[in-house]
């Protein structure tokens, strides 16, 4: 019941003192800001501190991952191997298309929702800055990415070793295979994130990751074939600069040649000048992308 | 079929720049078949492998995941499917609508250029141009439906698509011989063979096993699809 003004009491207007203070606490800043967002994203990337059903895939992923390395070196050790039946750098290239799905469905929940309910100009509120903001996410869909590829490897290496294969030459390998799962998580984190970033629409940034990595696996696959290996087991050593054309096949032809592993029949870099491409080529996809996702963000 | 509902599915599939983004694979597909075309060598093996694995393996795959899943998820996951559903018009009006829509569309983007590359390829010898167009528009349109069904049913459909096309399809099937029996992409090649000259393809699924289970699972996505429609809950996204 709202009365005309001049039938009111008159003292009713009065403006209490509530004792409102300013924040005179420490205040913790952009580096302390930029770190929780990377954790945060970390997390995300796999679900903890989301849903039970976003934490699903993640851990599925982790699990298919991770399963057959356990399987491998059970059968290693029963049948008393000396040696893995597969190499630990040539594991995340094995799975490949659970490790690109994994990006194709994780890269979207980091950036898509962000630009969905347009939370980051809330961000952008706070003392990080735009590049903390790409800085924090690609370390953390990184980070991610290296944990799902490292568990199998640590499990094979555990396996290995506790089985009495040779300690050195496990070691050695091991290494190789963290090396290649730092390529492949820079590689495939750089390419995720820049286009689940174009597009606020999950689903469509799902599609596009996965559609773009196996498009131009399946292109390169064919363009081997055309280059002379499809009839010949071992492929001409020209065949393999295909490797140029999918992500995949870049990582996995720079390790090989790199540290001189598999037989000349696996896709490797040709050559001195073939490292060099292949490797300033993964270098400019993730300087290139990371430098579009500040772009990207620069003007939100 | 309503003419209205199609017009706006075929807007939102094709607006904007998403027709272009569409037309990008089709054409790396042409594109891959003129390079392949003037070089030397088994072209049937090519022919076979280009139209077998890019084509049939992998454009009609990603297609008709993102037709299929774009025709309609899209508009679960933003809420403008109750302005839709608020009409008088029948769910299996929609469906069949929003399918129709879909399964034009991934003829259009995978089947023509399938038929074009392969005449490219290898000329009309062997139909296996003819082969493969009639793969992609059988598979093509299975795909579109179980796609469709996977937009209404769950949240996460295209995760879930990519996971059945992709790491059952093709990395499943690749090592267990009888995976390939529940794989579209299959049934496709069966249908393929049946209709290239003696030979010229082989297919693991024989041709009476994969047309009845083509026809059921399209009918059978289609209805499940309207009945999950009828009773749509719509979730907040988590």
């Amino acid at each position: 019941m709202s009365l005309p003004p001049e039938t009111r009491p008159a003292e009713s207007g009065v403006i209490h003192d509530i004792g409102y203070r300013g924040y005179t606490g420490p205040r913790l800043g952009r580096g302390y800001a930029t770190r929780s967002l990377f954790t945060q994203g970390l997390r995300a990337a796999y679900g903890l501190g989301r849903s039970g059903r976003s934490k699903v895939l993640p851990m599925l992923v982790l699990a298919v991952l991770t399963l057959p390395a356990v399987v491998i070196v059970a059968l290693a050790i029963v049948q008393g191997r000396t040696e893995l039946p597969l190499d630990y750098p040539a594991y995340p290239s094995a799975l490949g298309l659970v490790v690109e799905l994994f990006v194709a469905a994780q890269a979207p929940v980091l950036m898509s929702r962000d630009l969905r309910y347009s939370t980051v100009p809330l961000y952008f509120s706070r003392p990080i800055t735009r590049g903390d903001y790409v800085r924090a996410k690609f370390g953390a869909m990184v980070v991610a990415m290296l944990l799902l590829m490292t568990a199998p490897m640590v499990v094979l290496y555990l396996g290995a070793v506790l089985g009495g294969m040779p300690f050195g030459h496990n070691t050695a390998h091991f290494l190789y295979g963290l090396a290649a799962a730092v390529l492949f998580a820079l590689v495939y984190s750089a390419v995720g994130l820049l286009i689940a970033a174009s597009t606020p629409r999950r689903g469509f940034g799902v599609a596009a990751i996965m559609g773009f990595l196996v498009v131009s696996q399946g292109i390169a696959v064919v363009v081997l074939g055309i280059a002379g290996g499809l009839d010949n087991p071992v492929p001409p050593e020209s065949a393999n600069w295909v490797g140029l054309l999918s992500p995949g096949w870049l990582v996995e032809g720079l390790v090989t040649q790199l540290f001189g592993l598999g037989s000349a029949a696996d896709l490797h870099a040709p050559g001195t000048l073939g490292v060099t491409v292949f490797a300033l080529e993964a270098a400019v996809v993730v300087a290139g992308s990371y430098g579009l996702l500040r772009r990207r963000y620069r003007s939100i | 079929m309503n003419t209205t509902v199609a017009r706006l599915t075929v807007r939102g599939l094709l607006g904007r720049r998403r027709g272009l983004l569409l037309l990008v694979v089709p054409a790396l597909l042409l594109i891959i078949s003129v390079i392949a075309a003037n070089t030397d060598g088994d072209k049937h093996d090519l022919t076979v492998k280009i139209l077998g694995q890019l084509s049939l393996g992998t454009l009609v795959p990603i297609l008709g995941l993102v037709v299929g899943t774009g025709a309609i998820a899209t508009e679960i996951d933003d809420g403008s499917i109750v302005y839709l559903l608020s009409k008088p018009l029948p769910r299996r009006l929609i469906i069949t609508t929003k399918l129709a829509v879909a399964v034009a569309v991934t003829w259009a983007f995978a089947a023509v250029p399938t038929f074009v590359a392969g005449l490219i390829l290898y000329g009309t010898k062997d139909d296996l141009a003819l082969a493969f167009t009639v793969g992609t528009l059988v598979s093509g349109a299975a795909y579109s439906a179980l796609f469709l069904l996977l937009g209404v049913v769950t949240r996460h459909a295209v995760v879930a698509g990519l996971a059945y096309a992709l790491v059952w399809e093709s990395l499943v099937g690749n090592f267990v011989k009888g995976a390939r029996t529940l794989s579209v992409q299959q049934w496709g090649l069966s249908v393929a063979e049946a209709v290239a000259g003696e030979g010229a393809i082989t297919a693991d699924v024989a041709l009476g096993v994969a047309v009845p289970l083509l026809v059921v699972v399209t009918v059978a996505a289609t209805v499940l699809a309207s009945v999950k429609l009828a009773g749509l809950t719509l979730a907040a996204e988590d």
